[in-house]
Protein backbone atom coordinates (compact mmCIF):
# COMPACT_ATOMS: atom_id res chain seq x y z
CA UNK A 1 0.00 0.00 0.00
CA UNK A 2 3.09 2.41 0.98
CA UNK A 3 3.69 1.70 -3.01
CA UNK A 4 0.52 3.20 -3.96
CA UNK A 5 1.01 6.56 -1.95
CA UNK A 6 4.62 6.87 -2.97
CA UNK A 7 3.28 6.65 -6.46
CA UNK A 8 0.34 9.43 -5.54
CA UNK A 9 3.09 11.63 -4.29
CA UNK A 10 5.31 11.12 -7.44
CA UNK A 11 2.38 12.22 -9.73
CA UNK A 12 1.78 15.22 -7.76
CA UNK A 13 5.39 16.27 -7.68
CA UNK A 14 5.36 15.68 -11.77
CA UNK A 15 2.23 17.73 -12.04
CA UNK A 16 3.84 20.31 -10.41
CA UNK A 17 6.68 20.09 -12.58
CA UNK A 18 4.36 20.04 -15.57
CA UNK A 19 2.40 23.06 -14.78
CA UNK A 20 6.19 24.74 -14.04
CA UNK A 21 7.37 23.87 -17.30
CA UNK A 22 3.86 24.74 -18.75
CA UNK A 23 4.38 28.34 -17.31
CA UNK A 24 8.17 28.78 -19.04
CA UNK A 25 7.34 27.94 -22.10
CA UNK A 26 3.58 30.58 -21.78
CA UNK A 27 6.00 33.39 -20.47
CA UNK A 28 8.42 32.69 -23.70
CA UNK A 29 5.55 32.70 -25.94
CA UNK A 30 3.42 35.21 -26.59
CA UNK A 31 5.77 37.76 -28.12
CA UNK A 32 3.37 40.31 -29.69
CA UNK A 33 -0.02 40.78 -30.19
CA UNK A 34 -2.09 40.72 -33.62
CA UNK A 35 -1.29 44.14 -35.96
CA UNK A 36 -4.55 44.49 -37.45
CA UNK A 37 -2.73 46.74 -40.24
CA UNK A 38 0.27 46.97 -41.90
CA UNK A 39 2.05 50.13 -41.70
CA UNK A 40 5.44 51.11 -43.61
CA UNK A 41 6.93 53.06 -40.63
CA UNK A 42 10.44 51.87 -39.54
CA UNK A 43 10.48 51.53 -36.26
CA UNK A 44 11.98 48.34 -34.47
CA UNK A 45 8.44 47.14 -33.13
CA UNK A 46 7.28 46.88 -36.80
CA UNK A 47 7.37 43.56 -38.19
CA UNK A 48 7.02 44.87 -41.43
CA UNK A 49 8.85 47.39 -41.92
CA UNK A 50 10.74 45.87 -44.24
CA UNK A 51 8.83 44.24 -46.49
CA UNK A 52 6.90 47.32 -47.19
CA UNK A 53 9.75 48.58 -48.18
CA UNK A 54 9.13 47.22 -51.42
CA UNK A 55 6.64 49.41 -52.17
CA UNK A 56 8.81 52.64 -51.72
CA UNK A 57 11.87 51.27 -53.34
CA UNK A 58 8.99 50.22 -56.40
CA UNK A 59 9.65 46.30 -56.75
CA UNK A 60 5.71 45.81 -55.22
CA UNK A 61 3.18 48.33 -56.17
CA UNK A 62 0.52 46.76 -53.47
CA UNK A 63 2.39 44.72 -50.40
CA UNK A 64 -0.12 44.82 -48.19
CA UNK A 65 -2.65 43.37 -50.42
CA UNK A 66 -0.82 39.79 -49.29
CA UNK A 67 -2.98 39.55 -46.21
CA UNK A 68 -5.99 38.65 -49.10
CA UNK A 69 -4.11 35.77 -49.66
CA UNK A 70 -5.11 32.11 -49.17
CA UNK A 71 -2.25 29.42 -49.77
CA UNK A 72 -2.30 26.01 -48.96
CA UNK A 73 0.71 24.04 -48.49
CA UNK A 74 0.87 20.19 -48.80
CA UNK A 75 3.39 18.44 -47.41
CA UNK A 76 5.57 20.20 -44.56
CA UNK A 77 8.19 18.75 -44.85
CA UNK A 78 11.90 19.66 -45.76
CA UNK A 79 10.72 21.98 -48.37
CA UNK A 80 7.41 22.58 -46.81
CA UNK A 81 8.25 23.86 -43.35
CA UNK A 82 10.56 26.16 -44.67
CA UNK A 83 8.20 27.48 -47.39
CA UNK A 84 5.27 28.06 -45.08
CA UNK A 85 7.81 29.65 -42.50
CA UNK A 86 8.61 31.99 -45.41
CA UNK A 87 4.94 32.60 -46.57
CA UNK A 88 4.28 33.82 -42.61
CA UNK A 89 7.54 35.73 -41.96
CA UNK A 90 5.92 37.72 -45.49
CA UNK A 91 2.38 38.28 -43.34
CA UNK A 92 0.34 36.03 -45.90
CA UNK A 93 -3.17 35.95 -45.12
CA UNK A 94 -4.01 32.69 -43.93
CA UNK A 95 -2.09 29.18 -44.40
CA UNK A 96 -3.39 25.57 -44.75
CA UNK A 97 -1.19 22.90 -44.21
CA UNK A 98 -1.37 19.37 -44.93
CA UNK A 99 0.38 16.32 -43.57
CA UNK A 100 -0.07 13.39 -42.42
CA UNK A 101 3.48 12.71 -40.65
CA UNK A 102 4.93 13.43 -37.67
CA UNK A 103 8.11 15.02 -36.38
CA UNK A 104 10.72 12.60 -36.19
CA UNK A 105 15.16 12.78 -34.69
CA UNK A 106 15.19 11.55 -38.51
CA UNK A 107 14.58 14.74 -39.90
CA UNK A 108 16.70 17.39 -37.64
CA UNK A 109 19.33 17.66 -40.97
CA UNK A 110 16.18 19.78 -42.04
CA UNK A 111 15.23 23.01 -40.95
CA UNK A 112 12.59 24.49 -39.06
CA UNK A 113 11.53 21.47 -36.41
CA UNK A 114 13.44 21.37 -33.75
CA UNK A 115 14.61 18.46 -31.56
CA UNK A 116 11.58 18.93 -28.71
CA UNK A 117 9.07 18.61 -31.23
CA UNK A 118 9.37 15.12 -32.17
CA UNK A 119 6.49 13.28 -31.70
CA UNK A 120 4.46 15.97 -32.80
CA UNK A 121 2.31 15.72 -36.03
CA UNK A 122 4.02 17.94 -38.12
CA UNK A 123 0.91 20.56 -39.05
CA UNK A 124 0.11 20.89 -35.24
CA UNK A 125 4.15 21.66 -34.43
CA UNK A 126 4.28 24.04 -37.38
CA UNK A 127 1.01 26.18 -36.64
CA UNK A 128 2.78 26.27 -33.08
CA UNK A 129 5.47 27.63 -34.41
CA UNK A 130 4.49 29.53 -37.25
CA UNK A 131 1.83 31.79 -35.01
CA UNK A 132 4.17 32.32 -32.59
CA UNK A 133 6.48 33.85 -35.32
CA UNK A 134 3.29 35.66 -36.89
CA UNK A 135 -0.23 35.71 -35.14
CA UNK A 136 -1.56 37.30 -37.91
CA UNK A 137 -1.64 34.62 -39.93
CA UNK A 138 -4.12 32.49 -39.58
CA UNK A 139 -3.93 28.98 -39.78
CA UNK A 140 -5.86 26.25 -40.57
CA UNK A 141 -4.87 22.13 -40.10
CA UNK A 142 -5.21 19.22 -41.69
CA UNK A 143 -3.13 15.89 -39.88
CA UNK A 144 -4.31 13.20 -42.72
CA UNK A 145 -3.14 11.58 -45.86
CA UNK A 146 -5.13 13.05 -48.97
CA UNK A 147 -4.15 10.10 -51.25
CA UNK A 148 -6.91 8.08 -49.93
CA UNK A 149 -10.45 8.14 -50.72
CA UNK A 150 -11.48 9.29 -46.95
CA UNK A 151 -9.67 11.87 -47.11
CA UNK A 152 -9.83 13.03 -50.63
CA UNK A 153 -13.02 14.77 -51.09
CA UNK A 154 -12.28 17.07 -47.98
CA UNK A 155 -8.90 18.02 -49.85
CA UNK A 156 -10.65 19.15 -52.65
CA UNK A 157 -13.49 20.99 -50.55
CA UNK A 158 -10.59 22.56 -48.53
CA UNK A 159 -9.14 24.02 -51.80
CA UNK A 160 -11.89 25.21 -53.15
CA UNK A 161 -13.54 26.62 -49.91
CA UNK A 162 -10.86 27.25 -47.91
CA UNK A 163 -9.82 31.01 -48.47
CA UNK A 164 -10.08 33.75 -46.40
CA UNK A 165 -13.57 34.78 -47.76
CA UNK A 166 -15.06 31.26 -47.96
CA UNK A 167 -13.61 30.52 -52.15
CA UNK A 168 -11.20 29.18 -53.96
CA UNK A 169 -7.68 29.39 -52.00
CA UNK A 170 -5.13 31.71 -54.54
CA UNK A 171 -2.09 29.03 -54.56
CA UNK A 172 -2.08 25.25 -53.72
CA UNK A 173 1.87 24.34 -53.09
CA UNK A 174 2.91 21.07 -53.37
CA UNK A 175 5.90 20.28 -51.04
CA UNK A 176 4.95 16.13 -50.83
CA UNK A 177 7.78 13.94 -51.47
CA UNK A 178 6.06 11.27 -53.24
CA UNK A 179 4.77 10.65 -56.84
CA UNK A 180 1.26 9.70 -55.36
CA UNK A 181 0.66 12.31 -53.35
CA UNK A 182 1.88 14.82 -56.41
CA UNK A 183 -1.06 13.14 -58.51
CA UNK A 184 -3.82 13.38 -55.78
CA UNK A 185 -2.90 16.90 -55.87
CA UNK A 186 -2.80 17.25 -59.80
CA UNK A 187 -6.34 15.11 -59.95
CA UNK A 188 -7.86 17.55 -57.59
CA UNK A 189 -6.32 20.83 -58.99
CA UNK A 190 -7.04 19.61 -62.83
CA UNK A 191 -10.88 18.92 -61.75
CA UNK A 192 -11.21 22.34 -59.87
CA UNK A 193 -9.41 24.24 -62.34
CA UNK A 194 -6.93 25.61 -59.56
CA UNK A 195 -3.57 26.61 -60.13
CA UNK A 196 -0.87 25.21 -58.47
CA UNK A 197 3.23 24.48 -57.77
CA UNK A 198 4.53 21.38 -57.73
CA UNK A 199 7.82 21.76 -55.95
CA UNK A 200 10.28 18.47 -55.75
CA UNK A 201 13.55 17.26 -54.45
CA UNK A 202 15.69 14.14 -56.16
CA UNK A 203 16.35 11.42 -54.11
CA UNK A 204 20.22 12.03 -54.09
CA UNK A 205 19.34 15.84 -52.55
CA UNK A 206 21.84 17.51 -55.44
CA UNK A 207 18.85 18.69 -58.01
CA UNK A 208 15.18 20.07 -57.18
CA UNK A 209 12.91 22.05 -59.59
CA UNK A 210 9.48 23.64 -59.25
CA UNK A 211 7.19 23.78 -61.69
CA UNK A 212 3.73 26.47 -62.18
CA UNK A 213 0.58 24.01 -63.29
CA UNK A 214 -2.47 26.05 -64.63
CA UNK A 215 -4.84 23.56 -65.76
CA UNK A 216 -5.14 23.87 -69.48
CA UNK A 217 -2.72 26.41 -70.01
CA UNK A 218 0.37 24.49 -68.79
CA UNK A 219 1.46 20.90 -68.48
CA UNK A 220 -0.23 18.98 -65.82
CA UNK A 221 1.72 16.85 -64.06
CA UNK A 222 -0.07 13.92 -65.32
CA UNK A 223 1.27 15.23 -69.07
CA UNK A 224 4.15 13.35 -68.84
CA UNK A 225 6.39 11.19 -67.11
CA UNK A 226 7.90 13.15 -63.98
CA UNK A 227 10.73 15.69 -64.98
CA UNK A 228 13.62 15.34 -63.77
CA UNK A 229 16.97 17.69 -63.95
CA UNK A 230 19.79 15.67 -65.10
CA UNK A 231 22.48 15.63 -62.49
CA UNK A 232 25.05 14.37 -64.87
CA UNK A 233 26.02 11.51 -62.39
CA UNK A 234 27.25 8.01 -63.63
CA UNK A 235 23.84 5.90 -62.92
CA UNK A 236 26.59 3.36 -62.16
CA UNK A 237 28.44 5.54 -59.74
CA UNK A 238 24.92 6.39 -57.99
CA UNK A 239 25.34 4.17 -54.64
CA UNK A 240 21.48 3.24 -53.25
CA UNK A 241 22.34 0.33 -51.16
CA UNK A 242 20.67 0.50 -47.98
CA UNK A 243 18.79 3.86 -48.26
CA UNK A 244 16.13 5.15 -49.93
CA UNK A 245 16.75 8.78 -50.44
CA UNK A 246 19.27 11.46 -49.04
CA UNK A 247 18.67 14.92 -47.79
CA UNK A 248 19.96 18.44 -47.48
CA UNK A 249 18.60 21.39 -45.79
CA UNK A 250 20.95 23.41 -48.69
CA UNK A 251 18.98 22.23 -51.30
CA UNK A 252 15.24 21.38 -49.73
CA UNK A 253 16.02 25.47 -48.38
CA UNK A 254 16.77 26.94 -52.43
CA UNK A 255 13.87 24.91 -53.78
CA UNK A 256 11.50 26.62 -50.74
CA UNK A 257 13.18 29.58 -51.55
CA UNK A 258 12.59 29.41 -55.46
CA UNK A 259 8.97 28.13 -54.65
CA UNK A 260 7.91 31.17 -52.24
CA UNK A 261 9.96 33.42 -54.51
CA UNK A 262 7.65 32.60 -57.17
CA UNK A 263 4.80 32.79 -55.12
CA UNK A 264 5.14 35.78 -54.19
CA UNK A 265 5.48 37.34 -57.72
CA UNK A 266 2.64 35.10 -58.99
CA UNK A 267 0.14 36.61 -56.51
CA UNK A 268 1.61 40.45 -55.89
CA UNK A 269 2.17 40.52 -59.71
CA UNK A 270 5.75 41.40 -60.06
CA UNK A 271 8.54 40.75 -62.00
CA UNK A 272 8.16 37.35 -64.06
CA UNK A 273 7.25 34.24 -62.87
CA UNK A 274 8.68 31.18 -63.92
CA UNK A 275 6.65 28.07 -65.19
CA UNK A 276 9.57 25.21 -64.84
CA UNK A 277 12.93 26.69 -63.03
CA UNK A 278 15.18 23.32 -62.09
CA UNK A 279 18.39 23.30 -60.07
CA UNK A 280 21.20 21.19 -60.45
CA UNK A 281 23.70 21.69 -57.42
CA UNK A 282 26.06 19.74 -59.03
CA UNK A 283 27.18 22.26 -61.38
CA UNK A 284 25.07 25.15 -60.12
CA UNK A 285 22.60 25.01 -63.76
CA UNK A 286 19.03 26.84 -63.53
CA UNK A 287 17.26 25.39 -67.07
CA UNK A 288 14.02 26.89 -67.29
CA UNK A 289 11.06 26.44 -69.82
CA UNK A 290 7.76 26.45 -70.42
CA UNK A 291 5.65 23.08 -70.64
CA UNK A 292 2.37 22.58 -72.79
CA UNK A 293 0.07 21.02 -72.30
CA UNK A 294 -0.47 17.19 -73.38
CA UNK A 295 -3.39 16.99 -76.06
CA UNK A 296 -3.16 13.14 -74.98
CA UNK A 297 -2.98 13.48 -71.15
CA UNK A 298 -4.53 10.90 -69.77
CA UNK A 299 -6.18 12.88 -67.41
CA UNK A 300 -9.88 13.86 -69.09
CA UNK A 301 -10.12 17.05 -66.50
CA UNK A 302 -6.84 18.11 -67.72
CA UNK A 303 -7.89 17.85 -71.56
CA UNK A 304 -10.96 19.42 -70.68
CA UNK A 305 -9.60 22.47 -69.10
CA UNK A 306 -7.24 22.49 -72.10
CA UNK A 307 -10.37 22.76 -74.64
CA UNK A 308 -12.10 25.73 -72.13
CA UNK A 309 -8.58 27.66 -72.73
CA UNK A 310 -8.16 27.00 -76.34
CA UNK A 311 -11.48 28.53 -76.51
CA UNK A 312 -10.78 31.78 -74.68
CA UNK A 313 -7.04 32.10 -75.24
CA UNK A 314 -7.36 34.31 -78.63
CA UNK A 315 -8.51 36.68 -76.41
CA UNK A 316 -5.37 37.78 -74.70
CA UNK A 317 -1.68 37.48 -76.84
CA UNK A 318 -0.14 35.53 -73.99
CA UNK A 319 -2.38 32.99 -74.26
CA UNK A 320 -1.87 33.06 -78.01
CA UNK A 321 1.63 32.39 -77.50
CA UNK A 322 0.98 29.79 -74.96
CA UNK A 323 -1.11 27.94 -77.36
CA UNK A 324 0.90 28.55 -80.42
CA UNK A 325 3.87 26.82 -78.33
CA UNK A 326 4.98 29.30 -75.94
CA UNK A 327 8.11 30.00 -78.55
CA UNK A 328 8.45 33.07 -77.69
CA UNK A 329 12.20 34.05 -78.01
CA UNK A 330 12.76 34.11 -74.21
CA UNK A 331 16.87 36.12 -75.05
CA UNK A 332 18.95 36.03 -72.21
CA UNK A 333 21.87 38.14 -71.63
CA UNK A 334 24.25 35.10 -71.72
CA UNK A 335 24.00 32.03 -72.07
CA UNK A 336 26.87 30.11 -71.82
CA UNK A 337 25.09 26.52 -70.73
CA UNK A 338 23.79 26.50 -74.34
CA UNK A 339 19.62 26.43 -73.30
CA UNK A 340 17.64 26.63 -75.80
CA UNK A 341 13.65 25.31 -76.12
CA UNK A 342 13.41 22.31 -78.60
CA UNK A 343 11.61 22.66 -81.44
CA UNK A 344 8.75 20.20 -81.45
CA UNK A 345 9.25 19.61 -84.91
CA UNK A 346 12.90 18.93 -84.61
CA UNK A 347 14.40 15.07 -84.43
CA UNK A 348 14.27 14.09 -80.44
CA UNK A 349 16.67 12.93 -78.78
CA UNK A 350 14.51 11.07 -76.33
CA UNK A 351 13.58 7.48 -78.12
CA UNK A 352 9.70 8.27 -77.60
CA UNK A 353 6.80 9.58 -75.68
CA UNK A 354 5.00 12.25 -73.93
CA UNK A 355 7.84 14.03 -72.92
CA UNK A 356 8.69 15.48 -76.24
CA UNK A 357 5.42 17.04 -76.93
CA UNK A 358 5.82 18.80 -74.34
CA UNK A 359 9.35 20.82 -75.28
CA UNK A 360 11.95 20.12 -72.74
CA UNK A 361 15.07 22.19 -72.26
CA UNK A 362 18.44 20.96 -72.28
CA UNK A 363 19.68 19.50 -68.60
CA UNK A 364 15.77 18.48 -68.10
CA UNK A 365 14.32 14.82 -69.22
CA UNK A 366 11.55 12.95 -67.95
CA UNK A 367 12.22 9.79 -65.70
CA UNK A 368 11.37 7.48 -68.09
CA UNK A 369 10.14 7.00 -71.46
CA UNK A 370 6.04 5.98 -72.09
CA UNK A 371 5.49 3.93 -75.46
CA UNK A 372 3.25 5.42 -77.81
CA UNK A 373 -0.07 3.80 -77.66
CA UNK A 374 -1.42 2.06 -74.79
CA UNK A 375 -2.22 -1.29 -76.18
CA UNK A 376 0.60 -3.67 -76.80
CA UNK A 377 -1.34 -6.38 -78.88
CA UNK A 378 1.42 -8.82 -78.18
CA UNK A 379 0.67 -8.49 -74.01
CA UNK A 380 -2.62 -7.91 -74.87
CA UNK A 381 -3.21 -11.47 -76.17
CA UNK A 382 -2.15 -12.44 -72.55
CA UNK A 383 -4.83 -13.44 -70.54
CA UNK A 384 -6.91 -10.71 -69.01
CA UNK A 385 -9.29 -11.42 -66.47
CA UNK A 386 -12.17 -13.02 -67.04
CA UNK A 387 -16.21 -11.24 -67.44
CA UNK A 388 -17.14 -14.41 -65.64
CA UNK A 389 -20.75 -13.63 -64.08
CA UNK A 390 -19.81 -13.93 -60.48
CA UNK A 391 -20.11 -11.33 -57.93
CA UNK A 392 -17.93 -9.32 -55.97
CA UNK A 393 -19.19 -11.13 -52.65
CA UNK A 394 -18.24 -14.33 -53.98
CA UNK A 395 -14.91 -13.45 -55.63
CA UNK A 396 -14.35 -12.40 -52.26
CA UNK A 397 -15.05 -15.25 -50.39
CA UNK A 398 -13.21 -17.37 -52.92
CA UNK A 399 -10.41 -15.62 -51.55
CA UNK A 400 -11.00 -15.96 -48.08
CA UNK A 401 -11.29 -19.69 -48.40
CA UNK A 402 -8.05 -20.30 -50.81
CA UNK B 1 15.41 -5.00 -66.09
CA UNK B 2 13.41 -8.15 -64.47
CA UNK B 3 14.55 -11.47 -64.40
CA UNK B 4 13.30 -14.61 -65.88
CA UNK B 5 11.69 -15.85 -62.44
CA UNK B 6 9.62 -12.58 -62.14
CA UNK B 7 9.18 -12.23 -65.89
CA UNK B 8 7.58 -16.09 -65.64
CA UNK B 9 5.36 -15.35 -62.59
CA UNK B 10 4.05 -12.13 -64.33
CA UNK B 11 2.93 -14.26 -67.09
CA UNK B 12 0.60 -15.92 -65.10
CA UNK B 13 -1.32 -13.40 -63.40
CA UNK B 14 -4.28 -12.01 -65.77
CA UNK B 15 -4.06 -8.46 -66.56
CA UNK B 16 -7.07 -6.01 -65.62
CA UNK B 17 -8.87 -4.45 -68.28
CA UNK B 18 -10.83 -1.29 -66.66
CA UNK B 19 -9.26 1.72 -65.93
CA UNK B 20 -11.07 2.50 -62.52
CA UNK B 21 -9.91 4.38 -59.35
CA UNK B 22 -11.65 4.22 -55.63
CA UNK B 23 -14.04 7.03 -56.79
CA UNK B 24 -15.21 5.65 -59.95
CA UNK B 25 -18.30 4.07 -58.36
CA UNK B 26 -19.59 0.84 -60.59
CA UNK B 27 -16.66 0.72 -62.82
CA UNK B 28 -14.43 0.47 -59.55
CA UNK B 29 -16.59 -2.53 -58.94
CA UNK B 30 -15.83 -4.06 -62.16
CA UNK B 31 -12.45 -3.14 -61.26
CA UNK B 32 -12.29 -5.00 -57.90
CA UNK B 33 -13.78 -8.19 -59.41
CA UNK B 34 -10.94 -8.04 -61.97
CA UNK B 35 -8.91 -7.49 -59.06
CA UNK B 36 -9.62 -10.24 -57.17
CA UNK B 37 -9.91 -12.44 -60.18
CA UNK B 38 -6.18 -11.84 -60.86
CA UNK B 39 -5.03 -12.59 -57.27
CA UNK B 40 -7.24 -15.69 -57.32
CA UNK B 41 -5.59 -17.07 -59.77
CA UNK B 42 -2.11 -15.77 -58.83
CA UNK B 43 -2.28 -17.48 -55.74
CA UNK B 44 -3.68 -20.80 -57.18
CA UNK B 45 -0.65 -20.41 -59.57
CA UNK B 46 2.02 -20.29 -56.42
CA UNK B 47 0.03 -22.54 -54.75
CA UNK B 48 0.41 -25.11 -57.38
CA UNK B 49 4.18 -24.10 -57.72
CA UNK B 50 4.60 -24.86 -54.48
CA UNK B 51 5.56 -21.25 -53.80
CA UNK B 52 2.37 -19.96 -52.09
CA UNK B 53 3.19 -16.79 -50.25
CA UNK B 54 0.93 -14.42 -49.21
CA UNK B 55 -3.03 -14.17 -48.19
CA UNK B 56 -4.58 -10.85 -49.23
CA UNK B 57 -8.03 -9.55 -48.31
CA UNK B 58 -10.27 -6.20 -48.27
CA UNK B 59 -12.87 -3.99 -46.88
CA UNK B 60 -15.93 -3.92 -48.80
CA UNK B 61 -15.10 -0.94 -50.75
CA UNK B 62 -11.59 -2.37 -51.73
CA UNK B 63 -10.59 0.43 -50.49
CA UNK B 64 -8.22 -0.79 -48.00
CA UNK B 65 -6.37 -4.04 -48.39
CA UNK B 66 -4.35 -6.30 -45.43
CA UNK B 67 -3.44 -9.57 -44.89
CA UNK B 68 -0.51 -11.59 -44.30
CA UNK B 69 2.87 -12.59 -46.63
CA UNK B 70 5.19 -15.02 -45.26
CA UNK B 71 9.20 -15.89 -46.24
CA UNK B 72 10.94 -18.83 -45.83
CA UNK B 73 14.64 -19.09 -44.78
CA UNK B 74 16.71 -21.82 -44.09
CA UNK B 75 13.43 -23.79 -43.62
CA UNK B 76 11.71 -21.74 -41.07
CA UNK B 77 8.70 -19.70 -41.92
CA UNK B 78 8.76 -16.14 -41.03
CA UNK B 79 5.43 -14.22 -41.14
CA UNK B 80 4.38 -10.28 -41.60
CA UNK B 81 1.11 -8.49 -42.12
CA UNK B 82 0.99 -6.87 -45.13
CA UNK B 83 -1.32 -3.62 -45.42
CA UNK B 84 -2.15 -0.95 -48.12
CA UNK B 85 -4.29 1.80 -49.27
CA UNK B 86 -6.12 2.04 -52.36
CA UNK B 87 -4.86 5.93 -53.43
CA UNK B 88 -7.56 7.68 -54.90
CA UNK B 89 -5.05 8.05 -58.22
CA UNK B 90 -5.02 4.04 -58.93
CA UNK B 91 -4.61 2.38 -60.98
CA UNK B 92 -2.33 5.06 -62.52
CA UNK B 93 -0.21 5.25 -59.35
CA UNK B 94 0.01 1.50 -58.08
CA UNK B 95 -0.21 0.82 -54.28
CA UNK B 96 2.43 1.38 -51.35
CA UNK B 97 2.94 -1.96 -49.69
CA UNK B 98 3.32 -1.63 -46.22
CA UNK B 99 4.68 -4.32 -43.36
CA UNK B 100 4.15 -1.80 -40.58
CA UNK B 101 5.94 -4.21 -37.99
CA UNK B 102 9.42 -3.50 -39.95
CA UNK B 103 8.89 0.13 -39.67
CA UNK B 104 12.12 1.45 -38.57
CA UNK B 105 13.74 -2.07 -38.39
CA UNK B 106 15.60 -1.08 -41.93
CA UNK B 107 16.43 1.66 -44.06
CA UNK B 108 14.68 0.18 -47.24
CA UNK B 109 11.41 1.74 -46.14
CA UNK B 110 9.85 4.99 -45.75
CA UNK B 111 7.52 5.86 -43.10
CA UNK B 112 4.95 4.04 -41.69
CA UNK B 113 6.76 0.68 -43.26
CA UNK B 114 5.71 1.25 -47.05
CA UNK B 115 8.56 -0.72 -48.77
CA UNK B 116 11.18 1.21 -50.94
CA UNK B 117 10.83 -0.27 -54.38
CA UNK B 118 13.74 -0.34 -56.98
CA UNK B 119 14.14 2.64 -59.69
CA UNK B 120 12.76 -0.06 -62.14
CA UNK B 121 9.40 -0.50 -60.24
CA UNK B 122 7.62 2.49 -61.12
CA UNK B 123 8.32 2.90 -64.79
CA UNK B 124 7.50 -0.52 -64.98
CA UNK B 125 4.17 -0.11 -63.57
CA UNK B 126 3.32 3.00 -65.71
CA UNK B 127 3.98 1.30 -69.35
CA UNK B 128 1.38 -1.11 -68.07
CA UNK B 129 -1.65 1.35 -66.71
CA UNK B 130 -3.98 0.03 -66.19
CA UNK B 131 -3.51 -3.69 -66.80
CA UNK B 132 -1.31 -4.24 -63.98
CA UNK B 133 -3.29 -4.81 -60.50
CA UNK B 134 -2.82 -5.92 -57.12
CA UNK B 135 -1.52 -9.07 -58.00
CA UNK B 136 1.04 -7.62 -59.87
CA UNK B 137 2.69 -4.91 -57.30
CA UNK B 138 3.25 -8.10 -55.36
CA UNK B 139 4.73 -10.00 -57.55
CA UNK B 140 6.96 -7.13 -58.72
CA UNK B 141 7.08 -5.16 -55.08
CA UNK B 142 6.93 -7.40 -52.28
CA UNK B 143 8.26 -10.49 -53.47
CA UNK B 144 11.51 -9.14 -54.72
CA UNK B 145 11.68 -6.94 -51.69
CA UNK B 146 11.20 -10.04 -49.10
CA UNK B 147 13.94 -12.02 -51.21
CA UNK B 148 16.42 -9.46 -50.62
CA UNK B 149 15.59 -8.01 -46.89
CA UNK B 150 13.86 -10.34 -44.64
CA UNK B 151 17.57 -12.57 -45.15
CA UNK B 152 19.56 -9.49 -44.77
CA UNK B 153 17.67 -8.68 -41.45
CA UNK B 154 17.28 -12.67 -40.47
CA UNK B 155 21.26 -12.58 -40.70
CA UNK B 156 21.62 -9.31 -38.82
CA UNK B 157 19.18 -10.71 -36.22
CA UNK B 158 16.47 -8.38 -36.26
CA UNK B 159 14.03 -10.38 -37.63
CA UNK B 160 13.93 -13.30 -35.47
CA UNK B 161 11.73 -16.44 -35.94
CA UNK B 162 8.49 -17.10 -33.70
CA UNK B 163 6.86 -20.26 -33.40
CA UNK B 164 3.58 -20.04 -34.23
CA UNK B 165 1.20 -20.09 -30.83
CA UNK B 166 -1.11 -22.61 -30.77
Amino acid sequence: MTSMKEMESRIRELEEQLRAERQKNDQQRPIREKISQMSSEVVDSNPYSRLMALKRMGIVDNYEKIREFTVAVVGVGGVGSVTAEMLTRCGIGKLILFDYDKVELANMNRLFFQPHQAGLSKVQAAAYTLSSINPDVEMETHNYNITTVDNFQHFMDRISQGSLTGGPVDLVLSCVDNFEARMAINTACNELGQTWFESGVSENAVSGHIQLIEPGRTACFGCAPPLVVASNIDEKTLKREGVCAASLPTTMGIVAGFLVQNTLKYLLGFGQVSYYLGYNALQDFFPTMRLRPNPLCEDSHCRRQQEEWANKAPTNPAEADMAAGGDEPVVHEDNEWGISLVDESAPSEEPEGAGDVLGLVQGVKTAYSLPATTSDAKEEAGALAADADVSLEELMAQMKTI
Amino acid sequence: MVDEATKKTLSGIPLCKTKAGPRDKDLWVQRLKEEYQCLIKYVQNNKSADNDWFRLESNKEGTRWFGKCWYVHNLLKYEFDVEFDIPITYPTTAPEIALPELDGKTAKMYRGGKICLTDHFKPLWARNVPKFGIGHAMALGLGPWLAVEIPDMIEKGIVTYKEKDG
